[in-house]
Order: structure tokens, then sequence, then C-alpha cells
């Protein structure tokens, strides 16, 4: 177990630096110039626009801005932004801890409503609860979150005024009424991401559930007269978790990476607006810095999945 | 369930395959006198705010929608199956290789590839098969190219844990090869979450496909696909309800068909059936 | 509109026969902008008179806090490093001009205690120069005086290319001295009519010299005021998150008495315009929110609420469509769009005027832009219906279909046109914008009525308007048969706007599409005209080119203009805002007050 961590960890550099050549290659072609704006300004001569193009390196052959982009990170400069003329890094860490709180908050009401839910629908399949736990789910996943969020600001903010809808990372009040405050932002937004997030949950630990608990150990267990709490908890679930961690490691990446559509609805500065402004300002340097670390998080947490596997079912080997 | 799930989508099916023979309102009539009308004998589902007939635009965008979302499904499903059984079984490089190839993809962002895959092939593309042909196979792919993953994840883990489980021991002690105990006895155990993101995905790919039209990647804008419908509709949600409800209902009563099909293949497909 | 005609229109101001208002409001109606008929009144004797601009309260301060709303959020604060017209607003609330220009073409002093004049000696008699005095006692918000010496650096820093703003094109042909501390002469290298460019409005904000000094050039990006600004402007730096929010507080000692009246002021970015108006018109958690691109029939909706009203301004944007007079689908030496190439349908006149014809621009402006735009009149041919208060165009399919029948153009079994085995089919690209896939929608049904078949195609706007010499679905690029976009005039004089239908510099290859001739027209009556416009110093006379000019492009048809756009603000009701269509939404911020 041990020796195979190590393994992995060590592959995962190079598979790293292979992924971040490969995002490189790709936004250095994708379409678009972060001077693009400029383009239909008649006030700034072409020799400008082209000056600008050389000052930022736009222009040189993509591996030897591939070298210099790495080179640069290795010595901890993230870049600079065409569109903020600022450092990279310094535009990512004021929004860290906002995508952090929201997206993580809704990650954990996920869970939280997914777990008991689908376990317990899955005790009892096509009875009455797991009708309506289903029938919640479809609505939940069949409607975008871009939908859902457009919904509740209707219902919340504009007919009933109780919360706000424009979210503030920096409350003027201080003590309990900050606290109270941002839990009053935060309601909608991670309301939208959450439900949507546990409704698929909710399906996926439901099926799950179902695959164990029909498996033979299960009915040998109930059979040797353990109560029916101690079986669910110890046999079924444990087992039943694989897939579950299996989708919790895939989604912890966006825990960093925000979520584009619902921060954009809800105002929230956190890295998805961050991202989906930098992409379509073509502001390069950003892009990059944030899918990169999003893909160290992914390479991290598929990792972590792999070995805690090794954990939930210890017949699993590993060579 | 199953079985009227069976009825509600081939109904869905019918509708938008022959609807447009039977209610023949054009989709692009644009009719200022009559904007954002409410539901009535003229325009039973209401109309936008041009005027134009919903119902029209429902049928015929339904046939878009059905048919990536199902489409798009199966591309996901087939090579998150396949790579993540191949990953699963044989671990060690292979494995490694695979789930390499999968990080990557999960990593990639979404929207300067997507922008790159249209310069890049687009006009190869509508040479081809045509314009709309083209846009079809390219967004089908694209939105599959997107979801195979977690597919391939699920389904590596559940290969992981069954192909140490007794059943596949007893098997294996029996003299099974390889394939036979993949096709007979593993994969039929871990199409549980298959399914389930299979049905999360046809949801999925029909919204994804409206975000892709508002990217200028998907159908011309004329061309109204459910998802589109939604996203237009939601500024006038307060205004004009009806607009964004009956595309909406139509993403749900899908779901919720594929769903119930899907549970009834699942307990069908599985020996030890509980009732 | 010939120069005895404007002669006659400017006689009339003099006497008082034409409202000021109602000849800027002309002029822009043959493409001309505001502050180009100001120039063109002050040349004729007729002074600049700025507009009163209301203000109640008696002190400064005591307003609470002002919060402003941008879809578009603000990414940075140095007014020469602006991209766009979110960072040009967001500097302004901390950087001011000498002068900026109010909705009806008048120069309004900011840091210039009066606007130059032939009568104050501003002007010198040959259009070479222009002297401009400050107004004394303006301080910068860290206590040091405002000085010639930071108008002069001003100018050394934004033109020095290396230093890369993209204000320099303003600057880079003028030189500025010093003649006192309180006095600079800005002199042009050839007789300038048109000379309040360097130092007013959108471009013109002031930098501090004693904190900018060392980061001119190459070093401008380290520069730590980049981020904290210190202007002169009403309000002091707070805070600043890239991207998110601004935040300020009010400048205690700022030039102007009694004002400011808000005592702080937070600016939020992101979203949505739909949800901006939302905010303001609709639950009223904001004061202003900025340029609200949202369908007319919403913001009706949303100002039934009575929280606020929508304001709108007019300006010099037109929405039009341009068609390609060159063949897309042909390559020539490896470029398609060719100059060398005809289009195989627009280059009969019978075509383009048909399609003149089917753009319902009524409805477009009624169900599409509303109040925030009007069918345009701009590009009339006849000055006697520009002239008449119903300038609607015309939207006629018979006659369309009329013209194109007696054209040769049949109509085939699949209802669709042909000639000489060419099909009437096009393809009619735009960005991705509601109105304007609204827009498309509209144009192609009536097209359709007529025999020509529409292809729609949309290009998300981050790659249509980039100039990424690589990729064919940029708008200079053109493969495409018909396009629209809104036309913006950065600077208020035409002479660089007309220079986009001049032959010398249509967008090739060859100048990897950097030519601003994107339609390929071309005219050598055109070029001539434009070369002389360049050299006359009568303001009037030269006005009178550029209409010609104007007249010229849209009478071929090539160019279809649709609507006049105006820019459009929600404000709630009890804050009274000031806004201009020719200068910043913000750039009368100072006076902007809360009725108790």
């Amino acid at each position: 177990m041990g020796k195979y961590t190590v393994r992995r960890l060590v592959i995962a550099l190079p598979s790293l630096l292979g992924i971040s050549l490969i995002l490189f290659v790709l936004l250095a072609l994708a379409p678009g110039d972060p001077f693009g704006e400029l383009a239909t300004n008649s006030n700034i001569p072409p020799e400008i626009r082209e000056a600008l193009r050389v000052k930022f390196g736009i222009d040189d052959p993509i591996l030897i801005r591939y070298v210099r982009w790495l080179i640069a990170m290795l010595h901890g400069d993230w870049g600079f932004s065409f569109a903020s003329r600022i450092n990279v890094d310094q535009l990512i860490l004021q929004r860290v801890p906002t995508t952090l709180f929201v997206v993580g908050s809704s990650q954990i009401l996920a869970l939280a409503i997914a777990l008991p839910v689908g376990v317990y629908a899955a005790m009892r399949p096509y009875s009455i609860f797991d009708q309506i736990a289903n029938t919640m789910a479809f609505i939940g996943f069949s409607l975008p979150t871009f939908f859902t969020g457009l919904l509740l600001i209707l219902i919340f903010s504009v007919n009933l005024g109780w919360l706000p809808f424009v979210y503030r990372a920096d409350i003027a009040a201080t003590g309990w009424q900050w606290y109270w405050e941002s839990f009053k932002q935060a309601i909608m937004p991670v309301a939208v991401l959450g439900l949507f997030q546990a409704a698929s949950y909710t399906r996926y630990v439901r099926s799950a559930v179902l695959d164990v608990i029909r498996l033979d150990y299960v009915t040998t267990a109930r059979s040797k007269g353990l109560n029916e709490a101690k079986v669910i908890i110890k046999h079924v679930v444990r087992n039943a978790l694989i897939p579950v961690v299996t989708l919790v490691a895939l989604q912890m990446p966006a825990v960093f990476g925000g979520a584009i559509v619902t921060e954009q609805i809800f105002r929230i500065p956190g890295i998805g607006s961050l991202l989906i402004t930098a992409i379509l300002a073509n502001d390069t340097p950003v892009i990059m810095a944030v899918t990169f670390v999003f893909a160290c998080l992914v390479v991290v947490f598929n990792l972590m999945a792999d070995i805690i596997y090794g954990w939930l079912d210890p017949r699993i080997s590993y060579r | 369930m199953a079985v009227a799930s069976v009825v509600i989508l081939a109904a869905l099916t019918s509708a938008v395959l022959l609807g447009p023979f039977i209610w023949r309102v054009p989709i692009n009539e644009i009719d200022f006198t009559a904007r954002l009308s409410a539901p009535g004998w003229q325009h039973p589902f209401g109309t936008d705010d041009l005027g134009q007939d919903l119902l029209a635009r429902m049928l015929y965008g339904g046939r878009i929608s059905l048919a990536v979302g199902f489409a798009a499904m199966v591309v996901a499903i087939i090579a998150g199956t396949l790579i993540g059984a191949i990953s699963g079984i044989s671990r060690g490089s292979v494995d490694a290789v695979l789930m390499w190839i999968t990080d990557l993809f999960l990593a990639l962002p979404q929207l300067p590839l997507l922008l790159l895959v249209i310069y890049l092939f687009r006009d190869f593309l509508k040479n081809l098969v045509g314009p709309e042909g083209g846009v079809f196979i390219l967004i089908v792919l694209v939105i599959g190219a997107f979801r195979w993953m977690p597919v391939a994840r699920l389904v590596r883990a559940q290969f992981l844990s069954l192909r140490e489980k007794e059943f596949v021991e007893a098997a294996r002690a029996l003299g099974a090869t390889t394939p036979r105990l993949v096709v007979r006895h593993i994969l039929p155990n871990s199409l549980g979450p298959v399914i389930v993101a299979g049905t999360i995905d046809v949801a999925a790919a029909i919204i994804a496909e409206s975000t892709l039209s508002f990217l200028g990647l998907g159908f011309p804008p004329d061309i109204p696909t459910w998802g589109r419908l939604l996203f237009d509709a939601k500024d006038y949600l307060d205004i004009a309800p009806h607009w964004a409800l009956f595309a909406g209902a139509a993403i749900f009563l899908t779901v919720l068909a594929i769903n119930f099909i899907g549970d009834g293949l699942r307990d069908a497909l599985d020996p030890r059936k509980v009732m | 509109m010939k120069e005895r005609e404007l002669r006659d229109l400017i006689a009339d101001v003099k006497t008082g026969r034409l409202s000021r208002r109602a000849f800027v409001q002309r002029m822009i109606a043959v493409g001309l902008t505001a502050p180009m008929a100001g120039m063109m009144l002050s040349q004729s004797g007729v002074a600049m008179a700025a507009t009163a601009i209301p203000y109640k309260p008696a002190k400064a301060g005591g307003g609470g806090l002002l919060k402003l709303l941008y879809w578009q959020a603000i990414t940075l604060l140095n007014p020469h490093f602006a991209i766009g017209t979110k960072d040009q607003e967001g500097s302004r609330i901390f950087y001011e001009p000498l002068a900026g220009w109010d909705g009806e073409g008048n120069l309004v002093p900011v840091l210039a205690a009066e606007i130059p004049s032939k009568e104050n000696d501003g002007l010198s008699e040959d259009g070479r120069s222009v002297v401009w005095k400050l107004k004394r006692g303006v301080k910068w918000h860290d206590g040091k005086p405002l000085t010639a010496d930071d108008v002069v650096f001003t100018w050394e820093y934004a033109r020095t290319p290396e230093t890369a703003t993209v204000t320099i094109g303003s600057y880079k042909d003028v030189k500025v001295e010093k003649i006192d501390d309180f006095t600079v002469r800005v002199s042009f290298a050839k007789p300038t009519p048109y000379w309040a460019d360097a130092f007013v409005g959108t471009y013109g904000m002031i930098i501090p010299k004693h904190l900018f000094a060392d980061y001119i050039g190459g070093k401008s990006r380290d520069a730590p005021t980049n981020l904290k600004p210190v202007g002169t402007g009403p309000y002091l730096f707070v805070d600043f998150k890239p991207g998110d929010l601004v935040l300020a507080k009010r400048n205690p000692d700022y030039h102007v008495p009694n004002r400011p009246h808000f005592d702080t002021l937070e600016v939020k970015g992101g979203g949505d315009a739909v949800s901006a108006a939302r905010a303001v018109l609709q639950t009223g958690e904001y004061d202003y929110a900025w340029n609200m691109l949202v369908e007319d029939e919403i913001l009706q909706r949303l100002e039934s609420a009575g929280k606020g009203t929508v304001r709108i301004t007019p300006s010099g944007n037109v929405e039009f469509i341009m068609l390609n007079s060159t063949d897309p689908a042909v390559e020539v030496d490896g470029e398609r769009a060719s100059r060398k190439t005809r289009h195989p349908l627009f280059s009969d006149p019978a075509v383009r005027q048909a399609i003149g014809l089917l753009i319902d621009r009524a409805s477009i402006e009624k169900f599409i832009y509303g109040r925030a735009g009007v069918a345009t009149a701009n590009f009339l041919n006849n000055p006697e219906r520009f002239r008449s208060k119903n300038t609607k165009f015309e939207f006629n399919i018979e006659k369309a279909n009329a013209i194109l029948e007696a054209a040769g153009w049949k109509k085939g079994a699949d209802g669709v046109r042909a000639k000489d085995g060419k099909a009437l089919k096009f393809v009619f690209q735009t960005s991705i914008n509601a109105p304007r896939q609204k827009t498309q929608a509209i144009v192609k049904q009536a097209c359709q009525k007529a025999g020509i078949d529409v292809e729609l195609k949309s290009v998300v706007g981050s790659v249509f308007f980039s100039s990424d010499t690589a990729n064919p679905d940029t708008y200079p690029h053109f493969y495409c048969d018909a396009q629209m976009y809104n036309t913006t005039m950065p600077q208020a004089d035409p002479q660089i706007f007309m220079n986009q239908y001049l032959s010398w510099e249509t967008a090739t290859r060859e100048n990897k599409w950097q030519g601003r001739n994107v339609s390929r027209w071309q005219s050598k009556e055109y070029d001539e005209i434009y070369k002389q416009a360049e050299q006359e110093l009568d303001a009037v006379k030269r006005a009178a080119m550029y209409i010609k000019l104007n007249e010229m492009v849209v009478g071929d048809n090539y160019i279809q203009p649709i609507i006049s756009r105006a820019r459009v603000a929600a404000v709630k009701g009890s804050v009274t805002a000031h806004f201009s269509g020719w200068d910043n939404d913000l750039w009368q911020l100072a006076s902007w007050y809360r009725e108790a």
C-alpha cells in the first residue's frame, strides 16, 4: 500500500508535466487574442497592437513560450494578466476563499442530503419514499442551474424580498451581523449548486447501495442475526461508498475551480467567474494558471480516491 | 413503471417526428401582434417574444434535442465503459496510461477547447456531410468527449472491487478466460452506476447543447432546440412563464422516462432481483 | 446635405431660430458626432454653452453610500490601459480630464480653468496649437498640487510606445509643452480643426507625475499606482478587487465646492445585464446599473415596479449590416474575399436594393431595441427627407420582389430565386448577443418571403471581434456574405472613423486583416474627397465633405444601417445622475446626489 502510494506520487509529476504541456498548446492554438477589443478601436494604430503583442510575447513559438512559462512557474511566478495588468497569483488568491466557502458548502450540503436519502431509498426500493426521492432527483438534474438560480432569485429576492442576490465578498458589518449577512447571501447559490449536485449523487448512492445490498455476504451477515443498522453501516454502506468516493473525488477540484454559471448569476467573485472573464477576454496567463491548478487537483484527488478504494475494500490489491 | 415510461418516450419521439406534419405552423413565422401571448387556441403553447409559435418550435427542436441527448449519452457511455473496463481489468501501465488520459480530459478547459474544435473542424465536417449533419456530429462528439470520464472512473472502481469478489474468483477457478470473465461476470454487475450516469447524461447533453449554441458552436441561432428555448425564456420567466414551462417539462419528462426505463433495465438484467 | 445648407443651419443657430440641441441632433442624423457639431459651431462664432448641471445639496457629504453595478466587472484602474468602456468608467471615479463633452457637443471644463477659444487666445489663428489654462488649487489625493508638469507628463507617458497605452492615438502626433505652472500648449504638426482630443473626455484623464514618473515605458506594469489610483476626482481610493469590486470614499479636498454628495462609493461587477437591471429597477439593491443591453420589453416591465427608471442617452453608435463586395467563396492567392473578386450576388445593384427593402427597421426598433434604438436616419441620401420628421426607412416585401423579378431573378421550385444558375442564397453572420440574433431572425424571414434564402451564423464575441489572423470567423476577415455589428466612434472627429471605406485601407491577407476597410467597398471618388477633407481647415466645409462621404457609402447599398443605438442606464428613483452620450457615464459623478 505505502509502496503503491509512493510510486503513484512519482508518476504524478511527469503526468502533470504532460498535461500542462497539452493545456498550454491548446490555449495557444485556441482562437481569439487578448487584444481583440483593441482591434475594433480605430484610435489604436496597428503598430501599437503589434507592439503590445511583442511586449507580451504572444507571437513567439509555442514551445519557447511553454518553457518560459514552466521556468517562471517553478520560480513561483504565475504570470501576468493581460487584462488586469497585475500578477496572476494575486488575482487568484483574492478569489480562493469565496470559492472554497460557496462551492465547498454546496458539496457538503449535497452529500448531507444524498447519503441518507440514497441509502434509505435503496433499502426500500419502489416505496413511496423512494418514488418521491427519485422524482425530486429527476427534476433536480433536468433543470439547469441557470434556470433554477433565476427562479430562486425571482421568488426570494424579487417577490419576497428576503435574500439579497448580489453576492459581496466583503461585508461591511462585523461580529454576528457579519455572519448573518454572509449566511443570508450564501443561501441561494449554495442551494442551487448543492441541490443540483445532490440530485445526481442521490441516484448514484441509491444505485450503489442497491448493488451491494443484494450481494451474498450481506444476506449472510443478516442471517447471522446482526441488527439491521449494523449491517447497513458496516457492510453495505462501506462497500457502496466506492462509487461515491469516485464521484466526490471527481467533484473536489470544482471546489477550487468554482461554478461558472452559478457564480455569474449571483455575481460571486470566485474562480469560476475569474476563469470565464479571462476566457472571454482571451487572458491566457490567467486561464493557464487556473486550469493548471485545477489539473493538479484532478490528479491529486483521483490518486486519493484510488488509495481510499484499498481502505474501503481491503481485497482490492494494487500491483 | 418501465412500461409506462416506454410509452411516454415513444409518445414524445413520435410527437417530434410526426408532429410537424400535423401542426403545420412554420417555426419562424414572426407575428409581432401575438408576441408573448399565453397558451390558447391559436397557439396551444403560446408564443415567444417575436410572436413565433412555441408548439411548432418545441416539436421541431425536440428532434434535435432528443437525438443529441441520446447520441451524446451513447458516445459517453460506450467510451467511458470501454476505457474504465480495460483500465480496471488490466491495471499496471495500461491502467496508468488510461487514467492519465482521463485526468487530462478532466483537466481540459472546456470553453477554449470548444472554440478550437469549431475552428478546426467545422468547415471540414460541413463540406463532408453538409451544415446540419456536420454540426450534429460535432456536437455529439464534443458533448460525449466531455462526459465519459466519470463513467470511466466509476466503471474502473467497480472493476477493481468486483474482480476480487467470490463469484469472480469462482468463475476464474473454473477456467473462464479474461474476456469471458469481463463480459459475463464483472460487467453486468458494474452496470448500476453506468445506467445512472447514462440517464443523467441525457439531461446534461440536452442542456449542454443549448450552451454550445449560445457559444456559436451549436446549431444556427434560429433553430429552437429545447435547451435553447429554456435559455431564451429565462429572462422572461416572470413575464411569460409559459415560454420556459413547456421546454422545461419536455426535458423533465424525457429524463423521467429514461430513468424509469434504466431502472427497469437494471432490474431485468440483475439475476438477484429484489422486489 | 451640402456646405451651403450647413451654413444656413449654423446661421439659424446664431440668430436663435434653431436651437443648439436641434442642430446637434441633425448633425448626428447625418452621421457626425455631437462634439464635431460643437466644434463647427464654435468655429463659426457660436460659443460653447455648457448645459447647467443641477445640483441641490448645500454641502459636501452626507449622502451615505452610492452603489453602482457593472455587469462587466472593472478589471483595471489606469485610464491609459483601459481596454473596455468599463475600465474607463472605473478610472473616471478617480481621474479627471481637462474637459469633458456634454450631450450637446459642448466642452465642459473639469481640470481646465476655461475652454480655449479665439477670444481668450486659447486657439491660434493658424489652427496649429491650443493653449489650456489649468484650474488652480486642485490637489491630488495625496495632497500634492496639480500642475502643468502633470499634464505634460501624461502626454509623455501615453505617447511612449513601450508604455503600451491604449490612448496613444490621441497623443502620438501632438506636442505638449509647459508655458508656466498652470498653462500648457498643445501643438499640431499640421493645421487641425478638431483640437479637443488630447486631455479631453474618455482618453484625456490626467495622471500624477510624481507617482508614475518612474514607471514610464517598459516598467509601466510595475507601477503600484496602477492598482491604487491617486487622482484628482471626487472620490478617494479605498480598495480594488480586479474583476469584482471597487470601493471609494469622499474626497474632502475636492476642487468643486459642496461636492461630492456621497460619503462612500461601491462599484460591484459581474453577472448579466438583465439581473443588473433587476437589482436597480426591481429590488432597489443598487443605485445605478451600467449599459443595459436588455430588450426594452423587459426593461419596461421592470420599471413598472416603480423603484427606478431607465435613462436613455443618444450616442453615435450605429448597428448596421454590411454586404460583402468581394466573393468569400473563392480563394485567390491563398485569401478568400479577395479584392480581386466580386460578389456573385451582391454585385447586382438590384439585389442590394432589395435587401435594403427587406430589413424591417421599424419592427426591429419597436420590438427589439425599443427606446434604446432609433430606426436610423443616419446616412440618409435625401436631405429633403432628412428634414421631415418622419424619417422611416421603407420596408416593402412586394417592392423587393418586383425589383428582383425585374432584374431577372426568377423563383425556382424551392421558392428560392436564381439567375444564370446562381441561387439567391447567402450566409449572414454576427456576434452572439440576443438582440442581434432576433434581428437576424427578422431579416431572414422577410428575405424568405422575397425568395432569398439566408443561412444564419453566430460567432462568439471574443472571437468575432478579435484581430486573430489565423481565425476566419473574425469580422475583419469577413469570410462570409453579410455581417452585422455596431460601429463605435471612439473619437468624436470623423476623420479616422471614415477611413474605413478607403481603398488603401482594405483588409487583406497582406496587412494581416488590420486594414480598416472590412466591407472591401471601394470608390475612387470617395478616396479623393477623403484626401481633400484631410487638408481642409474650415470645420463646416469639412463636415460637408464627411456627410457626402457617408452618403456615398450608404447610397451604394453595400452598407445598410439599421438602428442608431442609444446608451441605456438604470438609475434608482431617488438618485439624480447626469449622462452624456459623448463621454463616460461617470463623467459628472461629482454632481450625482440623492434626493432626501
